[in-house]
């Protein structure tokens, strides 16, 4: 399914993306994605959902040039992206990618000082974003000293620090428990309306989707398509408190009516899904 | 001090002082073992003397060359064997077995290539140690999380930035385990080599206080390789502690 937009507007598109991992000993080549079309605009939240292993992470690492496309085209502000992620991405993974050896300041100047940006601008920049993250109390902290949530905020603001135009949030929160992702995800949408840039966000959560995003894809179970795509018509100004809105009920209603049979499906239970 | 400290602090005065009792007791025969108190005055009157000063500057600067090679050498010979994984397949059989054969087998051939200089001790010290290195190596680099590996490439870092700024401190613990065991190995191939046949170092001096019945030479010169070993190892252990502290890794 092919979001209509304004071609002007788009930011990013897939073009007939599939994603095939090739044979190995003894194994089958792996269908993971595809075929996809996609236009994310510019500025846009688009939430990504789907059943476990159907292809939402290989979407996100497709669309970031960390992974090549076996067929389709992929491009960003117009260029294509070629198995290289394009100045001005930003990606925050699932996994803690903070540097344990490096304290919070350290990890968020990190990008900073490799692009070879002078020390003042490097001091001003940080110092901001670890203000804004709330960070600026714990900058001479190690990883180790945080919990998981800041650790996760620690790696949000080293890819913020880099006024990235695309952000690209893979189950940032996967980790977190139900408050706290509630809270991040306020946070998310803060920096979201601050940066101005356009966001996909790759979760397994149907509220925090429901609750962040402008659109919503919804895919199939692998290979990954996209079933449905869900608008919220949310305003720009919102935060978790959205949550008791009658329309989020049906956001994420509609929603599960498109995964339920794909999450039995990627389970094993055709069966069940069949009746 | 911890508790720990303390115990570990008490074993070493027992041992010591019921050794220092039977020697002066006459239990161990003096030709045999001195007393520490004898060793370690010996030890304070042979440094003051500047007598082994020469000999203590080559056989530690051979240990620290040796040392750096074997830690710089082991670490790019991990990340290239890490980087083939057919190669490593190849090797592993190799660097399993690598301590079961005996280095110093190889001296009499080294010493008749390159005379009895310091180039076969120095190259025995290396090939001790680098294994040691290598195989830390290639252990820290199978522990560092792909996530890493990928945020390598989200800043659009080479292969060359990318073992220097995140391979090499994210499997720093490890690496230091290697860098621990090769000085343990260096140290041990240094001396053990000078012992058995070396032109000058502290080992040719402890060999030569050994054949003149020189006991208060020799147990001094002794004293102080195991003061200097445990205290370069204490050392290596107290960063070792502190960086795994940073990482929130708990180490015994």
């Amino acid at each position: 399914m092919t979001a209509p937009l304004p071609g002007d507007t788009v930011h990013a598109r897939l073009s007939g993306v599939t994603r095939v991992y090739p044979g190995t000993a003894g194994h089958r080549p792996v269908h993971a994605l595809g075929p996809i079309d996609l236009a994310l605009q510019r500025g846009e939240f688009f939430g990504v959902v789907g059943p476990s292993g159907c292809g939402k992470s290989t979407l996100l690492e497709v669309l970031a040039g960390l992974q090549p496309p076996t067929a389709g085209t992929v491009t960003f502000e117009g260029r294509a992206v070629a198995d290289a992620v394009p100045e001005g991405v930003g990606v925050v993974f699932q996994e803690d990618a903070s540097f344990p050896w490096l304290t919070v300041w350290d990890n968020v100047a990190f990008g900073l000082r490799r692009n070879g940006t002078d020390d003042a601008e490097v001091r001003r920049r940080v110092d901001d974003v670890l203000a804004f993250m709330g960070l600026k109390d714990f900058a001479r902290a190690y990883p180790a000293q945080l919990s998981g949530g800041m650790r996760q905020r620690v790696c949000i603001a080293r890819t913020l620090v880099l006024q990235p135009r695309l952000i690209l949030l893979d189950e940032p929160f996967g980790a977190l428990d139900a408050q706290t992702r509630l809270l991040m995800g306020d946070e998310v949408l803060r920096l979201w309306r601050r940066t101005g840039a356009t966001v996909l966000l790759i979760t397994h959560a149907l509220d925090e989707a429901a609750m962040l995003s402008d659109r919503i894809g919804a895919m199939s179970a692998r290979p990954g398509r996209f079933l449905d795509i869900v608008t919220t018509g949310w305003p720009r100004e919102r935060d978790s408190t959205i949550v008791s809105d009658a329309r989020f009920g049906e956001i994420t209603g509609r929603l599960w009516d498109n995964l339920r049979e794909e999450s039995l499906k990627s389970l094993g239970y055709t069966t069940m899904a069949a009746e | 001090m911890s508790r720990v400290g303390w115990i570990r602090l008490l074993v070493i005065v027992l041992a010591v002082g019921l050794l220092e009792a039977a020697c002066r007791l006459g239990f161990i025969d003096h030709r045999v073992i001195i007393a520490p108190s004898a060793m370690a005055d010996a030890l304070v009157r042979l440094l003051i003397s500047g007598q082994v000063n020469h000999q203590m500057a080559r056989t530690f600067g051979i240990i620290a060359i040796a040392v750096a090679i074997a830690v710089v050498l082991g670490f790019a010979l991990g990340l290239l064997v890490h980087a083939l994984p057919r190669v490593r397949q190849a090797l592993e059989p190799f660097f399993a077995t690598y301590y079961a054969v005996p280095i110093f087998i190889f001296y009499p051939i080294m010493v008749a290539i390159f005379g009895l200089s310091v180039v076969p001790i120095l190259l025995i010290g290396v090939l001790n140690a680098i294994v040691a290195m290598v195989i830390a190596t290639l252990n820290g680099l199978d522990r560092v999380p792909r996530v890493l590996m990928k945020t390598a490439r989200v800043h659009h870092m080479g292969p060359l930035a990318t073992a220097l700024r995140l391979k090499l401190p994210a499997a720093a613990p490890h690496l230091f385990t290697g860098v621990k065991l090769a000085v343990s190995y260096g140290f041990i191939a240094v001396i053990a080599s000078e012992f058995i046949l070396a032109p000058a170092g502290l080992g040719r001096v402890i060999s030569d206080a050994y054949s003149d019945f020189n006991n208060p030479r020799m147990y001094a010169l002794m004293l102080l390789l195991l003061i200097v070993a445990t205290v370069v190892n204490m050392a290596l252990h107290a960063v070792d502690q502190r960086w795994a502290e940073r990482r929130g890794i708990r180490k015994p």
